[in-house]
């Protein structure tokens, strides 16, 4: 059953939001020790927040629009109460004092959390292997790769063990595992949705958004999600309108552009493939379609892995074992910090530290952050010039479908690559969601990106609902 | 520079006509804001460890600043008292580890604050360049448990977070003062300043006004600035003055005995009068600096910046000028005084409503140094008329005063509730004739011209009327008798 199903029938009295709770609860326990979605399953908490909104049922009220809906939260979204822990050792045992505001609004629409998914450690990877619990498997091929970093979320939805879960992206952490694990998965744009108690990688770049089987699973949610937030500054003080209510409205006379500059050099043939499949999909609906170009797109990955790592670099300052998490005693307070950080990260983490640090030391800060900034600044105009002759953009989500796991670990370069299609849309900020569009030659999900400007999600939902119903 | 500066030993010269001083202070204000700068957490001095806070004090992981609008407008009114250019402005992260800053960084303002370029006026009629004045959050306070409360003896170290996130300003002046005691006057007006337009409470000793000194010495004569060295740890005007004059001392003292100044921050240490060095130019943080991703950039609209200005209370600086013109005759330090005590106003309407200024002001600066109670400017400008009028001696005046303050009231009830009726002239001329016929010796020295006599017959005089005879009247007589 999908969410809306499940909402529908739970708010109609003909199921229970325990018996939609306990099914799924009995799959991820049947089918979690293959996958290893889950940092933590939270059953009982689960089971008592079903019977309450059954309860609320009973007494002729509405629990909300997700109502006994289950959702797998990433386990870098805070929870009061329940262990937070961003996948790292540092955070092991750290369960915060209050729940995100994104967890409060899915609380409020009657949804149902039932548990935290594994992610790379503090969502620094695109494989899900940089988890300190270890990886996460890929339910369509569990020797592959789910890619991340919100692999676990997107492993849970592709499972089955939840209809809907929730990650971060922030240079295409939630679309790149929906592409690789046939899900779909979308990054709003940014300030639409509230990022307190997300806990920060690259504040400028984050957005947390949802992991769904169906476009308007991924609506509804959307629309519960979104919306301004006094406690995040950079959330968008305006209203907008709902994206389920359009979503069939279609894309007669919509202009779309296949974005040249992520749709061909190190796209893999059966990937590139599906993209024109996915083209000649919208063209039939009505949709005009023509080549874009941005050109400084071609730098987005550059400028991402300076500006990512130096915001990252002071995020993740914090962690210095003298308030919560791990602590790892030395003889002073500087060689505790420093001890706990030896001990607390992983090697990603650290690699990434480093070069942020590097990036905005004096001397270097020009050279680095202020040119990678400079660069940021040229994508989002030649994307800004696009705008004007097109509604969407279309291109790979990845250059490849899943790869195996271990494959790319001992080389950086090679597992950065695999975000080439997603990175730029973080930069400008603007809404993009992987719709998946059949298969590889492997058999394997292929993703289809579809970009929008800032705040043309009802469009962008519009196509997906296209596409989706296209296979 | 000071004579005991002076008596150090192994000095040569006179260090006041070879050296000059040059200062530069970089002062800090907790901002009286109800919250804190970035969360909802109360600013508050004091109260149990580590009960104003939450998650975004405590910079938790998830957490967000959402800046105090409130703050935004103390950090207007300063800049604008402070003759600044109020302009838009960026938050930045200043990255370094310390435990009691509970994100490793600090939101501060670095290469665009929101006040740029002004300046303030010392009571001399000095003005100080004010190159910045900034917001930022505070720190929490580190206790060391154990070993006499110093770092590196410590058994350990608690950390009290109450303090982290207040909202500060700070106000970075330009090294143009000259001597221990400029700085004395600059932070004091400063905080005169900021506690007129509601900014601060001012209390150096809670720790809501810190100050840091930036010293250096020069030959006089010299254009250039010397190495200076950073002073923290100051934590009272008397110890500002005194940091300063030892810190330049040590400075002169190493230049002439041929060593070079090393740039250092050093540590004020009041017990032993000295200030330490805690770290040099090198061992200094690289705070890599950047915009704070968190926070939009901040550009009051210049409606709200007009509508705060308008509303901005008159500065010491123009209460002086506005007392001056009223007593014109009246010194600038006692002027200065009277409005550092915020009697001006008292002045300024018992003046126009009568009182001789210059009377008026020897009350406001000799007589009501603890506050002026129950007293009314109407009351104030009646008593100075009776004075005037010798109704009332000086030291009768000086006791009525002191019945006003305490109860309010009239000064013609309060005299004669007091007995302070003024002598007739036949009553006067009278009592002295008696004194004279009862003291013949001293009164024929006195007729041949030893003055000293007279504060002998005035004092018999108020000896026996109890202080009601007018002094000056008593001498007139004195000296109508010899003929």
């Amino acid at each position: 059953m999908t969410a809306v199903e499940i909402a529908a029938a739970v708010r109609s009295g003909q199921r229970s939001a325990r018996s939609v709770v306990d099914e799924h609860l009995d799959v991820i326990a049947g089918g979690d020790a293959d996958i290893h979605a889950f940092n933590l399953v939270a059953a009982d908490q689960a089971r008592a927040r079903a019977d309450e909104i059954d309860g609320a049922v009973a007494a002729g009220s509405d629990p909300g629009p997700l109502a006994g809906v289950p959702v797998a939260l990433k386990d870098n979204l805070c929870t009061r109460g329940l262990a937070t822990t961003c996948s790292s050792r540092i955070l092991e045992d750290w369960a915060p004092p209050y729940d995100a505001s994104v967890v409060e609004q899915l609380h409020n629409a009657g949804a149902v959390v039932v548990g935290k998914t594994n992610m790379d450690e503090f969502a620094m990877g695109s494989s899900t292997e940089n988890s300190a619990f270890g990886p996460t498997c890929n339910p369509c091929d569990t020797s592959r790769v789910p890619g991340g970093s919100s692999g676990g979320s997107a492993a849970a939805v592709a499972a089955g063990f939840a209809p809907v879960a929730l990650g971060s992206d922030t240079g295409g952490s939630i679309r790149q595992p929906a592409a690789l694990c046939g899900v779909v998965g979308v990054k709003p744009t940014y300030g639409l949705v509230s990022r307190y108690g997300l806990v920060a990688f690259a504040s400028s770049l984050d957005q947390i958004g949802p992991f769904t089987t169906t476009v308007a699973d991924a609506a509804a949610v959307l629309d519960v999600i979104s919306g301004p937030d006094a406690r995040d500054s950079t959330s968008i003080s305006e209203p907008q309108p709902p994206v389920s209510h359009t979503l069939a409205d279609g894309i007669d006379g919509l202009r779309v552009g296949v974005l040249t500059e992520l749709s061909g050099n190190g796209i893999a043939p059966d990937v590139a493939a599906q993209l024109q499949a996915a083209v000649r999909a919208l063209e039939s609906a009505g949709a005009s379609v023509a080549e874009a170009s941005a050109p400084a797109a071609v730098y987005g990955l550059s400028a991402y892995y300076l500006i990512a790592p130096a915001e990252a670099s002071s995020n993740l300052a914090r962690y210095d074992g003298v308030r919560y998490g791990l602590r790892v005693d030395g003889p002073s307070t500087p060689d505790m910090n420093t001890a706990t950080r030896s001990a607390g990260f992983g090697d990603e983490v650290k690699r990434r530290i480093m070069i942020g640090t590097y990036a905005l030391s004096a001397g270097y800060y020009d050279a680095y952050y202020g040119k990678a900034q400079k660069v940021r600044t040229l994508i989002i105009n030649d994307f800004a010039s696009v705008w004007e002759r097109f509604d969407l953009l279309v291109s790979p989500t990845s250059p490849t479908t899943a790869f195996p796991l271990g494959e790319r670990t001992a080389d950086p370069m090679a597992m950065y690559m695999s975000d080439v299609c997603t990175v730029p849309v973080n930069l400008t900020g603007q809404a993009a969601m992987s719709v998946p569009y059949g298969v590889g030659d492997d058999g394997l999900p292929v993703g289809v990106q579809i970009m929008a400007p800032a705040l043309g999600e009802p469009v962008m939902f519009r196509a997906a609902a296209v596409l989706e119903a296209s296979l | 520079m000071s004579d005991e500066a002076q008596t150090i030993p192994g000095l040569g010269a006179p260090a006041d006509t070879e050296w000059e001083t040059v200062v530069g202070l970089e002062v800090h204000a907790e901002l009286a804001t109800a919250t804190k700068l970035f969360s909802a957490s109360p600013n508050r001095f004091g109260g149990e460890p580590n009960t104003h806070i939450d998650p975004v004090s405590l910079g938790l992981p998830g957490s967000l600043p959402v800046l105090n609008e409130k703050a935004v407008e103390l950090a207007i009114r300063v800049g604008l008292a402070l003759n600044c250019r109020i302009q838009p402005s960026v938050f930045a992260r200043k990255n370094y580890f310390y435990p009691d800053m509970p994100k490793d960084f600090q939101i501060s303002q670095y290469d665009q604050p929101i006040n740029v370029d002004g300046w303030l006026e010392l009571p001399s009629g000095k003005r100080v360049g004010i190159e910045r004045a900034h917001l930022e959050e505070d720190t929490g306070k580190t206790v060391h448990i154990g070993g006499g409360g110093r770092i590196h003896e410590a058994g350990y170290s608690l950390v009290d977070y109450n303090r982290a996130g207040v909202p500060l300003i700070e106000i970075v002046g330009h090294p143009e003062l000259r001597s221990a005691e400029e700085a004395r006057q600059y932070v004091s007006e400063l905080r005169s300043i900021l506690v007129a337009v509601g900014a601060s409470d001012g209390k150096m000793e809670e720790g809501s006004l810190r100050v840091d000194c930036n010293v250096s010495v020069r030959p006089v004569g010299s254009d250039r600035l010397g190495t200076r060295c950073e002073i923290k740890n100051v934590n009272s005007l008397r110890s500002l003055g005194r940091a300063i004059e030892y810190e330049a001392r040590r400075q002169i003292d190493q230049l002439t005995s041929g060593q070079a100044i090393e740039q250092q921050t050093r540590h004020w240490n009041e017990d032993d009068g000295r200030t330490h060095a805690l770290r040099s130019k090198e061992e200094d943080y690289d705070y890599r600096y950047f915009p704070e991703p968190d926070l939009l950039p901040l550009n009051p609209s210049t409606e709200w910046v007009e509508q705060i200005r308008h509303a901005l209370p008159a500065l010491p600086r123009d209460r002086r000028m506005n007392l001056a013109e009223a007593a014109p005759s009246v010194d600038i330090d006692n002027i200065a005084l009277a409005v550092e005590r915020s009697m001006d106003e008292l002045a300024l309407a018992a003046i126009s409503g009568g009182g001789a200024a210059e009377r008026v002001m020897t009350h406001i600066v000799q007589n009501l140094a603890d506050g002026s109670g129950q007293l009314t400017p109407e009351a104030l400008a009646e008593l100075v008329g009776m004075e005037e009028a010798g109704e009332l001696t000086a030291t009768q005046a000086k006791k009525v005063l002191a019945v006003l303050v305490e109860g309010g009231g009239s000064p013609q009830d309060a005299a004669q509730t007091l007995g302070f009726e003024a002598m007739d002239t036949d009553e006067l001329e009278s009592l002295v004739d008696s004194l004279i016929a009862e003291h013949a010796d001293e009164w024929s020295r006195f007729c041949d011209g030893d003055a000293k006599l007279t504060g002998f017959f005035v004092g018999q005089v108020m000896k026996a009327t109890q202080g009601r005879a007018d002094g000056k009247a008593v001498t007139q007589l004195l000296n109508s008798r010899r003929g």
